[in-house]
């Protein structure tokens, strides 16, 4: 299914929920959906007999200076298409559903971006932080991250 | 914890595997809970190794990142390399000469083996058998004076460019490398015979860690570790990049040939298949390769245009996805990379539920992970 296709089923399925397209430059093409609504709409996504986007292929943090997106690129093995689901959040506690009951595949990708970006994941089985040690201070890849001069009196 | 019948009272017990440890490929840590010899719960912690790949890509520009990426994956790094210059030539739609596609073919494959070989070594090391890992390594280093030849080093090639690759192959190469699959082709029966179907390895191999086709699509498995739960999806074929569809090549997938589809022993032969496969692959390409320039006219002061792509190729250690974000800067905005250990890595707590502690270590073995692939 081409990217219009998938919007437009998206959307009248879910409304305002679903907020733009991406298509210009973006490949694949970005749903941009309201971050309450990314559990029930990637639901829809996998389940949906037209869609079944059975894999999550990447599952990625953005920060865009004024505000952050958790960017999740999608793919189908039965009918090999793709597509990018894309919600913005606030730089202030940013947070959404979890989807990792939707794909398992999500947990580990939630958890990176916990640590690296400081999203929180509403509901998520487990949440910590992954790559970084637990008691690191900021998110290192959010754009105003200040490097730290010492981590327990060692020099960074 | 595992049922046992008429099992005396124990008591569960936490033991910590790694982060040094020979078996687990790297600095990885798992946390066993044991009770006696079964395993309960063993939890991956990995990080040891994040360097910040990610973050440093966005100081740095689109061409000077092609170093970093040889640090993605050490053993694979000619795949790591093209996966950028694949990710940056879609975003910035560079046509690149023909012979320079099929030059990187022909490091990736011949990169692949030398992979592929290193999984299947270090994989009979840990399943008690050291003489295959000697073998293994001496057809190895034979790949490497291939890349010596071609682009100077033997571990980290910084070969492929933005547009192509650094230089064309120097005279004598493509016969070199024609010689070299002659001579290694004949040898991967030798490795069949030598210990793939030994009784030993075959029993510490089948029936265990079995991964069905469904879960491994879910969680996220790709490259063989999803082709050996018998899933026939190889990016090469089903989304053909590069000159890939001028290839006849086969997809080689699990078939539960000695024990469940989906366990250890078909996720290791489906990587002993594949060499046979690259073999093909190269042979063809060394044949077809055509004259002409190696890299396109790319500007000194490189800046893509607009936008954000995602593209994935297929390296030895599964899918590499790239996700790059231009905001039209000589710098990347941002970039993410999704790499096959890292995603395999989060199936491992389920899979490994209920197992010998020593079966743990034919899990790693078998998904053949790389550690600062996992950490970045």
């Amino acid at each position: 299914m081409e990217a219009q296709a998938i919007f437009d089923t998206l959307k009248g399925k879910f409304g305002d929920a679903v907020v733009a397209l991406q298509s210009e430059g973006f490949s694949p093409a970005f749903v941009v959906v309201a971050p309450a609504a990314v559990n029930g709409i990637a639901r829809f996504l996998k389940d949906d007999p037209a869609l079944s986007f059975d894999s999550l292929m990447c599952l990625s943090g953005v920060d865009y200076r004024d505000r952050l997106a958790v960017a999740y690129h999608l793919h189908s093995m039965k009918h090999r298409h793709a597509i990018g689901m894309k919600a913005f959040l606030p730089g202030e506690a940013p947070s959404l559903p979890t989807v990792d009951d939707v794909w398992p595949a999500a947990n580990f990708q939630e958890r990176e971006a916990y640590d690296l970006f400081g999203i929180g994941f509403e509901g998520s089985k487990d949440l910590r932080r992954i790559l970084l040690p637990e008691d690191w201070e900021g998110h290192p890849l959010r754009k105003d991250y200040k490097y730290p001069d010492f981590y327990h009196g060692i020099k960074v | 914890m595992t049922p046992r019948a008429n099992a005396l009272p124990t008591q569960e017990m936490t033991i910590n595997m790694g982060p040094q440890h020979p078996s687990t490929h790297g600095v990885l840590r798992v946390i066993l809970t044991t009770d006696g010899e079964v395993v309960t719960r063993a939890v991956p912690d990995v990080g040891y190794l994040h360097r910040g790949l990610e973050k440093i890509g966005e100081r740095v520009t689109y061409a000077q990142y092609m170093p970093f990426t040889d640090r993605l994956d050490y053993l694979a790094a000619m795949n790591c390399n093209c996966a950028w210059a694949w990710t940056v030539e879609k975003l910035a739609k560079i046509e690149v000469p023909e012979r320079a596609e099929y030059l990187r073919v022909i490091v990736c494959e011949l990169n692949r083996i030398s992979s592929h070989l290193i999984a299947f070594g270090s994989y009979t090391a840990d399943m008690g058998a050291f003489t295959p890992f000697l073998y293994a390594i001496r057809e190895r280093e034979l790949v490497n004076d291939l890349f010596e030849m071609i682009c100077g080093n033997r571990l980290t090639y910084n070969y492929a460019r933005v547009g192509g690759v650094s230089g064309d192959a120097p005279p004598g190469f493509l016969e070199k490398t024609k010689e070299f699959l002659d001579y290694f082709e004949p040898k991967l029966d030798e490795y069949n015979n030598l210990i793939s179907y030994n009784k030993i390895f075959v029993h510490r191999l089948a029936n265990v860690a079995v991964i069905p086709a469904g879960e491994a699509i879910a969680y996220g498995l790709t490259g063989p570790n999803l082709r050996g739960s018998g899933v026939p999806f190889d990016l090469r074929k089903d989304e053909p990049y590069s000159v890939y569809p001028k290839f006849d090549f086969k997809v080689c997938v699990g078939t539960g040939e000695r024990g469940t589809l989906g366990d250890c022993f078909d996720r290791y032969m489906v990587r002993i298949n594949e060499m046979r496969e690259s073999v093909k692959i190269v042979r063809q390409a060394v044949a077809q390769i055509p004259d002409g320039p190696v890299l396109a006219k790319v500007p000194r002061v490189f800046k893509p245009p607009v936008g954000e792509t995602y593209f994935r190729s297929e390296c030895p250690r599964g899918e590499t996805g790239i996700y790059l974000v231009s905001d039209g800067s000589v710098n990347p905005f941002r970039l993410k990379i999704r790499t096959g250990s890292f995603v395999a890595m989060n199936l491992f707590e389920k899979v490994t539920r209920g197992l010998m502690i020593a079966d743990i270590v034919a899990v790693i073995g078998s998904f053949d992970i790389i550690l600062p692939e996992i950490d970045r």
